[in-house]
């Protein structure tokens, strides 16, 4: 990455060359997908993913989201649409999302995983291609079969879930040159750590609205001594 | 790090979304209006009024010289409404002549009994042949009498092992079915109705709730209570009931307040049961929740704990909540038709409500701290809705279609309306337009239904441009890979014969 920037000096081919880079890395995606366990080591080790495919991952994967909500039939899902709220949804999401990709870099940091956080981010953003894959189509799909063929439906709907589900693992397993006995303690070592997260955040602001609480009705007490 | 400081950003500002949204607060689902039903989102949506009060039955008005004191039970026959006036040991006659109600007769003697008055009697009933049966509950028995009032049988406490000889036998609600056989509801008794034979012999007890003990339940007295706690839970009461109805096909409609909330929405509680001979509830429930009432309740209320029920013409059961004073209508499939009611002093709003009947579609709603009884009668939009129900039983599907849809014009969010018309319009072979009113109503059977008929005629009709719309997709890449490969062989011919 450093040697293409020191050769390519002039800012039109370079951002070509980054388009280049990311267009590659997009398609990459499917040779990861396919191939997960020679895919994921080339993803990070040999750089080739990038950050902004894995973000277009995950944008794609929270409009996946949003498109089933909105536009599934009614007869495979029960979505009220009156009270969902985009940003709810998307920050149910991709609040755990973040979470855990911190507790997990958190963790295996400790425990000679070899990645940083950054690749455990990009590993677990291209474990999110099937959902979409499957999921967006599934879609059009609920609007042209009935309530009585919903099997074929839900078959391939958690067919995506498990595969998404592999892809990470094997995603976490290659990221930090791990086994796959270990990736599993981490996995759960990393549910356990998000809590802790959780719970400190939780104190973090309870305590900072306390604390805020504080400052607000001293200076009420003050203003009204000085009236 | 760049990388993490944007991080913590994106987190706090998503944080703040959240709490915004939880500030705001959503939908509570509590009803504000006084008629109202739920949607399939258990939201509350208010309706027009389907019952108006159409007159107030109280002491002054019957013109008696002692006013009624805590009256307990009301009982209709025909014309014939008997209020079993508790505080006063007597029951009151009335009889309605059009629309007015008519003191007829105070019953507190019967000839030949033993004693001949009563002590606080608490329910009465009378059958077809005009005997009428009081629970003289303080008496400890139910006494039967013809319409002269002579002394016909008494039932008392039985002399059977199954009845707690200890106890006192204080005779509740009653109810009779057409062979004369009594069934009482015995207060502090928990093992269902006694029932007695016509000739005053005790048969046993039905709708009693069976016992069931979880897996968790059993770990949780054996392992983790102690030897207090669990000598205390041995305390917790089965079933009581609280009041029953006897509808025409001999089936009792029952009542019960005992469970734990968190039953409610899972059918494990059953507020509501239809008991047949032997005492099993074959009580329908084809909506999305059972009738329960309320299916949204604040903490400090609880939810709707049935103080009566009765059944109207074509299995349609009405019970009187005594929690928010509300009247609940269901159709025989258990889907509501309606709910109204609050509690209050103003006619339509109840302080303590205790019983209620029926005559025709008209509603008797007895208060017991009012000493009144309030009469409904159905609004022209609550007819609609029996009219609509009662056509569609008879099997005249597009007449009850056409009711549905005055329904609709009324109320917009009623869902069985749309299931009626997209009935209707289903066997009219209008497959889309009954689509969008099954869609409307969330009902996906009947949607899959039309929406399978639909699809079947589209595709029938479009066979060709599928076709084609296939054959492309599938032989248009065919034929570019074929001409790729033409193409290659002829360069590594070419290229061949330049080596050679």
């Amino acid at each position: 990455m450093t040697a293409a920037k020191s050769i390519v000096k002039d800012p039109a081919s370079r951002r070509r060359a980054a388009w280049e880079r990311y267009k590659q890395s997009l398609h990459y995606a499917f040779h990861v997908i396919t191939h997960p366990f020679d895919g994921y080591w080339d993803l990070v080790h040999e750089h080739r993913g990038t950050l902004a495919a894995a973000h277009t991952f995950l944008f794609l994967f929270l409009l996946t989201r949003i498109v089933k909500l909105m536009l599934t039939s009614f007869q495979f899902i029960a979505a009220p649409i009156q009270h969902i709220n985009i940003f709810e949804q998307c920050g149910s999401l991709l609040l755990p999302f973040l979470i855990l990709c911190l507790a997990n870099w958190a963790m295996t940091t400790l425990f000679d995983g070899k990645g940083r956080f950054k690749d455990i981010y990009m590993a677990m953003c291209y474990a999110l291609v099937p959902y979409i894959l499957i999921q967006l189509p599934l879609v059009l799909v609920s609007n042209i079969i009935t309530f009585e063929e919903a099997s074929f439906y839900t078959v391939l709907m958690s067919f995506s879930l498990v595969w998404c589900v592999f892809l990470a693992f094997v995603g976490l397993m290659e990221v930090h040159d791990y086994g796959p006995g270990k990736t599993f303690v981490f996995l759960i070592v990393t549910v356990v750590g998000a809590c802790v997260i959780i719970f400190l955040i939780l104190v973090f602001f309870s305590l900072l609205s306390d604390a805020l609480g504080y400052f607000v009705s001293m200076y009420r007490e003050i203003m009204f001594r000085l009236n | 790090m760049k990388m993490t400081r944007r991080l913590s950003a994106l987190l706090a500002a998503l944080l703040l979304l959240l709490s915004v949204d939880a500030a705001l607060g959503a939908d509570d689902g509590f009803s504000t209006s006084y008629t109202y039903n739920y949607d399939y989102w258990s939201d509350v949506r208010e309706s027009p009024d389907a019952y108006r009060v159409a007159s107030v039955i109280n002491s002054a008005m019957l013109g008696l010289e002692k006013i009624i004191r805590n009256p307990q039970s009301l009982y209709a026959r025909d014309n014939d409404l008997y209020i079993a006036d508790t505080g006063n040991n007597r029951i009151l006659q009335v009889r309605r002549e059009g629309q007015k109600f008519v003191f007829v007769r105070e019953i507190s003697q019967v000839q030949g009994a033993e004693p001949a008055t009563f002590n606080s009697p608490q329910d009465v009933f009378a059958d077809e042949a005009g005997n009428i049966y009081v629970a003289d509950t303080n008496n400890q028995r139910v006494v039967m009498m013809d319409r002269d009032l002579n002394f016909l049988r008494a039932y008392v406490k039985p002399q059977d092992s199954t009845f707690d000889q200890g106890a006192n036998f204080l005779p509740n609600k009653i109810v009779v079915d057409v062979a004369g056989r009594v069934y009482v509801l015995v207060t502090n008794v928990n093992k269902g109705l006694a029932k007695f034979e016509a000739d005053g012999t005790f048969t046993g007890f039905i709708g009693a709730n069976k016992v069931t003990t979880s897996m968790a339940d059993y770990i949780w007295k054996m392992y983790f209570q102690t030897e207090a706690q669990r000598a205390q839970s041995e305390n917790f009461v089965p079933t009581e009931y609280c009041n029953a109805y006897m509808d025409k096909e001999g089936f009792i409609y029952a009542v019960t307040n005992v469970f734990k909330e968190y039953d409610l929405l899972y059918d494990n509680a059953k507020p509501i049961r239809r008991l047949n001979g032997i005492g099993d509830d074959i009580l329908i429930k084809n909506d999305r929740y059972p009738p329960i009432g309320d299916l949204v309740w604040d903490e400090t209320d609880g939810p709707s704990k049935f103080a009566d029920i009765t059944v109207l013409e074509g299995d349609i059961y009405v019970a009187f909540d005594r929690t928010r004073g509300r009247i609940f209508g269901y159709d025989p499939q258990g889907i509501m038709l309606w709910a109204f009611g609050t509690r209050g002093n103003t006619d339509g709003a109840f302080k303590t409500p205790v019983s209620i009947e029926h005559m025709g579609y008209d509603l008797l709603c007895l208060d017991q701290s009012e000493s009144s009884i309030t009469v409904f009668t159905p609004t022209e939009y609550g007819n609609l809705i029996y009219k609509a129900n009662t056509l569609y039983s008879e099997g005249k599907y597009d007449e009850s279609a056409d009711a549905w849809r005055e329904v609709l014009r009324l109320n917009s969010n009623y869902n069985m309306a749309f299931i009626g018309v997209g009935r209707a319009l289903l066997r009219q072979e209008h497959y889309t337009e009954a689509m969008d009113y099954f869609k409307m109503a969330h009902d996906r059977e009947n949607y899959g239904r039309a929406f399978k008929l639909y699809r079947k005629i589209w595709v029938e009709e479009n066979i060709w441009w599928v076709a084609l719309i296939l054959a492309l997709v599938i032989v248009v890449p065919l034929i570019i890979g074929k001409v790729k490969k033409m193409k290659w062989e002829v360069f590594e011919h070419d290229r061949s014969k330049v080596h050679s």
